[in-house]
């Protein structure tokens, strides 16, 4: 599903970053550990799609994604790739249904409202669909952010520092509602982190 | 979920900003508006008033008064003119038409115009129930003035001397309506018709009661009687009647360079010309409606700079959404769009705010003030310029939504949702 091989990305001529060669098959799960500044954000970017410009191979959902336009990286990214990213994930402007109806909106796909209350509700937010954004508490917000990531069932799920900004007990729920989910939906979940809690969760761990 | 719905949503987030820049922008348009329907009104009565009417002749004095009060009747006569001389004038080959008025008394500040049944040729009247005044004191109404003093067919009245509300009344003398016009839309729907007669027999009576002067007794109609051109039933060549002026209709383009000079160098009269004495008007009355019209940009203009001001701002609080949005798989080119769209709903609000509040504001005046309601003024109608405000509005938002609206098209995601 995740195959990279002599990845190097430069944001400057003189600032180089290689990563690892690793592979994941689908419904594998891994975490990616190092240090801030080792490059897990930039390799969680450059899988996703959103870093472009990268030199070596990077293959997602057997495509190489050097291979695709802007225009279809976009798509690509709607169809194939769920985000979740540390803090500030939902729009503040829409309630938790709409924010999370956002993604096959974005997306360009069909718009199943059912399906959105159905992950809503497997993930515990079942009152809370109606709810304005600002209303609900981090912890709730982040679970709202997983629900998002999988509206549009993809097969690979990048998580960047998911439970950092979360009290243990959240950390837990969440990273056990991330695997719950990318199991769920035979989804590659990988976890860029620095987060310790982490490490006893997910046994297959690349190191950067 | 669709695009206006989420552009309503990001409206909506702000509630204050979003009133704010609708009101600015819908008080600028309203301006306009307002300004719009008065004038376009104003210049389809102006010259449906005027059609038909080449020339006004009446006494020595202002020439745009001459046109204000015989035509739009809203100003005061210029004197009155002897119907002798009168009656040579409208010997001229050069006229097809003269119709000859005789102005000088009202009725509740409804005008009472003497005249003949050419009049009604002149304006294409017809009668909405009723017949034509024939005999003296008998009245036919225009429909304004039917409805507003809520007179019908037989009711009687007595006519106050003078044009203003408050003159001497003209007791024992009580007009009759015999007929009701039709609404016209034009200035006769606040006129009182009735023959030349009655008002010269009204004002014979009151002088003769101030006065105790024994008038001329009337030539008596006999075997050699000639009718006057002007006023069938009366003879012809009495110079000791008068009326207030003549409307003349050209029988010959040629006419309209010879006779006004002709008129205005050869005899003690004046001739004006309705279309020369509006435009001059308009030219007048051109600078207060620039001012306003400027005023009314110089609003929009705000309105717009606050919608862009509006936009930039909350798009530096939005870059994380716009980044989340990309991370979705939105493209670039949707987030330019959304942007586009929120300035285009703003302006679009404002603009449709704006209209309506002009059009509700001449509604307001024209059912509350009696002037813009005798003028026949209303808020009822809808001009094609509108539509052109409209489209104009849109585009301005547009323009107000295009820097920021590139600003979002080309952030970096990646660094955004990096550097939190």
């Amino acid at each position: 599903m995740v195959a990279v091989s002599k990845l190097s990305f430069a944001y400057t001529p003189d600032r180089s970053i290689t990563f690892p060669d690793f592979t994941l098959d689908k419904g594998e799960h891994c975490l990616l550990l190092g240090e801030s500044g080792s490059g897990k954000t930039t390799l969680l970017h450059l899988m996703g799609g959103l870093l472009r410009g990268y030199t070596g191979s990077l293959q997602v959902a057997e495509t190489e994604l050097a291979s695709l336009s802007e225009g279809a990286l976009d798509k690509f990214r709607g169809k194939n790739i769920g985000f979740v990213f540390q803090k500030n994930h939902l729009i503040s402007a829409l309630s938790v249904e709409k924010n999370v109806i956002m993604s096959p909106y974005l997306a360009g796909v069909h718009i199943d409202t059912h399906h959105a209350h159905d992950v809503l509700t497997s993930l515990g937010l079942g009152e809370k669909i109606k709810s304005s954004v600002k209303e609900i508490s981090q912890g709730q917000a982040q679970r709202v952010a997983i629900a998002r990531a999988v509206m549009n069932h993809p097969d690979v799920i990048l998580a960047d520092e998911p439970t950092s900004a979360l009290d243990d007990k959240n950390c837990a729920l969440v990273i056990k509602l991330l695997l719950d989910v990318a199991t769920r939906n035979n989804a590659t979940l990988a976890v860029a982190t620095h987060d310790q809690r982490l490490k006893d969760k997910i046994k297959n761990q690349i190191i950067l | 979920m669709n695009v206006f719905l989420l552009v309503w949503s990001y409206l909506k987030s702000k509630p204050l900003n979003t009133v704010l820049n609708i009101v600015l922008f819908a008080l600028g348009i309203a301006v306009i508006t307002v300004l719009l329907l008065f004038n376009n009104q104003l210049e389809e009565k102006i010259s449906s008033n005027a059609k038909g009417i080449d020339l006004v002749v009446g006494a020595k004095g202002s020439p745009l008064q001459l046109i204000l009060c015989n035509i739009f009747h809203i100003d005061f006569p210029t004197g009155n003119i002897n119907l002798k001389e009168a009656e040579q004038i409208s010997r001229s080959r050069l006229i097809k038409k003269a119709v000859p008025l005789a102005l000088g008394d009202s009725y509740q500040s409804y005008r009472i115009v003497g005249t003949t049944s050419e009049y009604a040729d002149l304006y294409h009247l017809e009668l909405a129930q009723g017949a034509w005044w024939n005999k003296e004191l008998e009245t036919t109404i225009g429909a304004t003035v039917a409805r507003e003093l809520k007179l019908n067919i037989g009711s009687t009245f007595q006519s106050t001397h003078g044009l203003a509300e408050g003159g001497s009344g003209h007791e024992e003398q009580r007009f009759v309506v015999k007929g009701i016009l039709k609404q016209t839309n034009s200035v006769v729907d606040n006129l009182i018709l009735t023959s030349v007669e009655t008002v010269w027999h009204v004002h014979e009576h009151a002088a003769a009661d101030s006065t105790e002067r024994n008038h001329e007794a009337h030539a008596q109609p006999d075997s050699s009687f000639v009718a006057s051109r002007l006023i069938p039933t009366h003879p012809a060549g009495d110079s000791t009647k008068e009326v207030t002026s003549l409307l003349i209709q050209y029988r010959s383009p040629m006419a309209a360079i010879q006779l006004p000079r002709m008129i205005n160098g050869e005899s003690k009269l004046q001739a004006a010309s309705p279309a020369f004495e509006t435009a001059r008007l308009f030219s007048i009355l051109g600078v207060g409606v620039e001012i306003l019209t400027g005023f009314a940009y110089v609003l929009i203009f705000i309105s717009a700079l606050s919608v862009f001001i509006a936009l930039y701002n909350s798009l530096k609080e939005r870059r994380y959404d716009l980044a989340i949005m990309r991370s979705m798989g939105a493209s670039k080119s949707k987030l330019f769009v959304n942007i586009v769209l929120e300035g285009v709903v703003l302006t679009a609000l404002g603009s449709m705010a704006g209209l309506l509040l002009g059009h509700g504001i001449l509604m307001a005046l024209g059912t509350a003030v009696e002037e813009m309601r005798k003028a026949g003024l209303t808020g009822f109608v809808f001009y094609s310029a509108e539509w052109i405000i409209l489209a104009g509005s849109l585009l301005l938002g547009m323009i107000c939504a295009l820097i920021p609206a590139l600003q979002a098209y080309r952030t970096d995601i990646s660094r955004v949702l990096a550097s939190n």
